[in-house]
């Protein structure tokens, strides 16, 4: 770890008390942050704390209600992404935002192509772009399809592209999250050799081994308000994720405890897969939840855990693979099949997939009940506001009124709106695909709890969630999955964080039971 | 009263208001009506009259755009559904015979059903995108018509079936009052079983339609269905009014209209919600400047170019872009006055 810049030079980029309010949510309240030249800086909080808010000012896709950003000497305001891109921030997402269908070279050199006599040079453009490429110690042909190329070489391709761009800070959120560990290596000393040349570099990961393993400098945030600016190296592990969930902690121990309740498996599972798989799309794989036990789905993302639970639910049609639900055969090869068998899927996009945005409150909780009823048998408006009533009270959808347009609900909002859509059709299994994704840490304490207790009561749960601790704190089992194909499965009262994560890395060689 | 502006149907039913209003300062003979033989007469009850067909058809066009599908194949439907009528009729040796007409009738509305039913199948099933499923029979649903009438424009002469579209029930004219009619079962129907809110939410949202198990292949399916049925009702009544199947005239550029008429009366091109008062308003409409357009000598070859700005006025208003323009106008209107808000007050004070 190299030396972080003295704090004496001014940074490269300050924010000073940027606030951002959306309907109904602080999502930021005036945070400060800065970032000097030739420093890794990590940006650290849970889902929601306002991290990619956070991001999204500094690179021009939100607008700040309050505070200033100055980048260099200027100060200035970001009004579009191509005003940050042109004080010279650039962004790799997670998922690779490039032009899948173009060469390499046209993606590095994309708008910056050299002419000749007022045509594109292709030869000196892919001359060029080889050059950058090399830069970063990439040695691929920049003639190829991006599409070519795996996701952890599109990144270092978007990589150099910001260089292109002449970017003085380059941000890079969740970079590593479909990367394995080879590939983060490389992507790691390409960082490194940026930071020597002076890039700023942002750098946002849910991984603490990796934040610990490159950034010098981490800021954590909570809730949408600054917790503090440390040097990694003076701020031990513990005390980061005390930082990280505050005040939270004991809530959370609470509900960890109470996922602890006794399962009973001596009777059959309400659901068995065995060999359950698709050609292409998930390797046959196993899984089994008994009455009251709520399964995790852990590994990373595309590792086949939505695969996984898609196949279950019907939504996608396995070519492999039988299914028993209480012990009888059972065939689920559509949701309406899953359904009749009082099975119930939330899906990992909610808004693509998840609520119909331009419909109510009160007619997407009543949505799964009534399809599930048909057409023909509408339940009548008295017995429908009270059900949602109840539904809106008992998960406290804010705002508590039914007339609202669910696209207008936050998206926690909008997750107990799916919750309550399923649960008032009184399911034996729910399935919950990253149910606290992107949601504030209030309503993710709440759906936590909310499945924990309604497991107590019988609820068998499949709960998945690119948070491990998560993972680990509400389930009593948890199935493992890598490079689509489930590698093993641990009990949650034998294994802790750290073990989790070893068995992922190791491919379940590592500390597997 | 803030209700009643932002209700969908406030605008549509202001611009046909207006547009009688218009009319009756021009030539106050417009508004007119008086009993004559029996019922009422005059120039609106012939635009409720005339209207009867485009009402059938924009009705299941309503249905069909809320699914986000679109059903270019009416127009054809009625051609082929007029010429299975005429067929039968002109075939019988008895044309003004009731059992004749009634097995006609039928006969025609169960092929247009089966018609409506290979749209939906091509949407549903095949998953062909409706524009290009429908275009299908919109291009080759002519020449059937022309197979089944041999080519030539059957005439018959039946009193009962030109009753259908001539005659009159209540004061009222009868057509009228069955396309009505049809409305009034088809909203019920909508809006007091649970088939409206889904078929919304599957034209809102397709697959989180399916993931939360709805049946949305019958729905889609069922609302071409509808759609084929309508237009056949309409073709019979296009035919009845000339006694003839035409296979090139009738319902021609029909589609059109009715897509017109549902865009005018508030739902969305893309699907999800739908008003059908809001339908019938804006098929009201477009009868309505038709029949101004006649009334103060407009020639009718200059008709489409009003209707062309109409069609522009319409889609500029609701394009959700002049929306954001909109608001970022009272944005920045705001964001000023809150700026000069002192002086403002001082001025007051």
């Amino acid at each position: 770890m190299s030396n972080p810049q003295d704090s004496a030079v001014p940074p490269l980029v300050e924010m000073r008390s940027i606030t951002i309010q959306f309907p109904g949510v602080l999502a930021l309240d005036a945070v400060d942050f800065s970032l000097r030249a030739g420093e890794v800086h990590s940006l650290m909080g849970e889902n929601g704390a306002g991290k990619s808010t956070l991001i999204k000012a500094l690179t021009g896709v939100y607008a700040i209600d309050s505070g200033t950003i100055r980048v260099g000497e200027a100060e200035r305001e970001f009004s579009s992404t191509a005003d940050a891109q042109a004080a010279g921030i650039s962004t790799v997402y997670q998922e690779v935002n490039l032009c899948t269908n173009l060469s390499v070279g046209e993606n590095v050199m994309l708008g910056h192509e050299p002419r000749k006599g007022g045509r594109i040079d292709w030869a000196s453009a892919h001359r060029a772009a080889a050059e950058h490429l090399l830069s970063l110690g990439v040695t691929i042909d920049p003639k190829s399809m991006l599409n070519a190329h795996s996701i952890a070489v599109q990144q270092l391709v978007a990589i150099s592209r910001a260089m292109v761009l002449d970017a003085k800070v380059l941000i890079l959120d969740e970079p590593t999250s479909s990367l394995d560990r080879g590939e983060v290596e490389r992507l790691f000393d390409v960082i490194r050799g940026l930071r020597e040349k002076g890039v700023a570099i942002l750098f946002v990961s849910h991984f603490l081994d990796q934040v610990y393993e490159i950034a010098d400098r981490v800021t954590v945030l909570r809730n949408g308000k600054l917790v503090g600016e440390y040097l990694i190296a003076e701020l031990p592990r513990d005390q980061l994720v005390t930082k990280m969930i505050g005040r939270e902690l004991d809530d959370l121990s609470a509900i960890s405890r109470a996922a602890e309740h006794p399962v009973d498996r001596s009777g059959d599972p309400v659901l068995r897969a065995a060999g359950l798989g698709k050609r292409g799309f998930l390797e046959p794989a196993d899984i089994d939840v008994y009455p009251g036990e709520v399964v995790g789905i852990a590994g990373l993302l595309g590792s086949g855990r939505t695969e996984l639970v898609r196949l279950l639910y019907g939504a996608d049609k396995p070519d492999a693979g039988h299914i028993e639900v209480g012990g009888k055969p059972a065939k689920i090869t559509s949701p309406r099949h899953a359904i009749d068998h009082r099975i119930a899927f939330s899906s990992e996009d909610r808004r693509a997939d998840g609520i119909i945005g331009d419909l109510t409150v009160a007619q997407n909780v009543m949505l799964g009940v009534q399809a599930r009823k048909g057409w023909l048998h509408k339940i009548p408006a008295a017995e429908q506001d009270s059900m949602v009533g109840d539904w809106i009270a008992a998960l406290d959808v804010r705002p508590a009124n039914p007339n609202a347009l669910a696209r207008n609900l936050s998206g926690g909002n909008q997750q107990k709106l799916l919750l309550a859509r399923w649960l008032a059709t009184a399911p034996q299994l729910l399935i919950l695909d990253e149910p606290t994704r992107g949601i504030d840490v209030g309503a993710k304490a709440d759906i936590q709890r909310k499945v924990t207790e309604l497991s107590q009561q019988g609820l068998s749960v499949i709960f998945i969630s690119s948070e491990l601790e998560e993972v680990l704190r509400i389930a009593q089992r948890v199935v493992v999955l890598r490079d689509r194909k489930r590698i093993g499965e641990l009990e949650s009262s034998t294994t802790d964080l750290d073990g989790l994560v070893e068995f992922i890395a190791n491919e379940g060689k590592g500390t597997a039971a | 009263m803030k209700s009643i502006v932002t209700h969908k149907v406030f605008w549509p039913s202001a611009a046909l208001l207006g547009l009688i209003v218009i009319n009756a300062i021009a030539r106050p003979r417009f508004v007119k009506i008086t009993i004559n033989e029996g019922h009422l007469y005059g120039n609106l009850i012939d635009i409720l009259r005339n209207s009867a067909p485009l009402m059938l058809v924009a009705l299941g066009m309503t249905i069909v755009i809320a699914t986000r599908g679109i059903d270019l194949s009416v127009g054809a439907i009625m051609a082929v559904s007029g010429a299975v009528a005429l067929q039968i009729i002109a075939g019988s040796d008895e044309p003004n015979n009731l059992g004749v007409v009634a097995a006609a009738v039928i006969a025609a509305l169960v092929v247009s059903l089966l018609l409506g039913a290979w749209n939906g199948f091509l949407v549903s099933v095949v998953g062909i995108q409706p524009i290009i499923a429908t275009l299908v029979l919109m291009l080759a649903g002519r020449g059937v018509a022309l197979l089944i009438t041999d080519g030539r424009i059957t005439t018959v002469n039946s009193e009962p079936f030109k009753f259908l579209s001539t005659g009159y029930i209540l004061l009222l004219p009868f057509a009228f009052l069955l396309a009505m009619t049809i409305v009034g079962i088809v909203a019920f129907v909508e809006r007091r079983s649970a088939l409206g809110v889904l078929t919304e939410a599957v034209g809102i949202n397709p697959e989180a339609s399916r993931l939360a198990g709805v049946r949305s292949r019958g729905i889609v399916w069922g609302a071409y269905m509808l759609s084929g049925v309508l237009a056949g009702i309409a073709g019979i009544l296009y035919s009845s009014n000339i006694s003839a199947a035409d296979a090139n005239a009738a319902g021609n550029l029909i589609e059109l209209y009715a897509i017109l008429a549902v865009v005018l009366g508030g739902t969305s091109l893309s699907g999800g919600k739908f008003t059908i008062a809001g339908t019938v308003v804006g098929v009201l409409f477009i009868k309505t400047l038709e029949s101004t357009m006649l009334f103060l000598g407009v020639k009718s070859t200059q008709a489409p170019v009003v209707f062309a700005l109409v069609v522009v006025v319409v889609v500029i208003i609701q394009s959700p872009r002049l929306a954001s323009w909109g608001r970022n106008a009272a944005r920045s209107r705001l964001s000023a006055s809150t700026t000069k808000a002192p002086t403002d007050a001082e001025v007051a004070a």
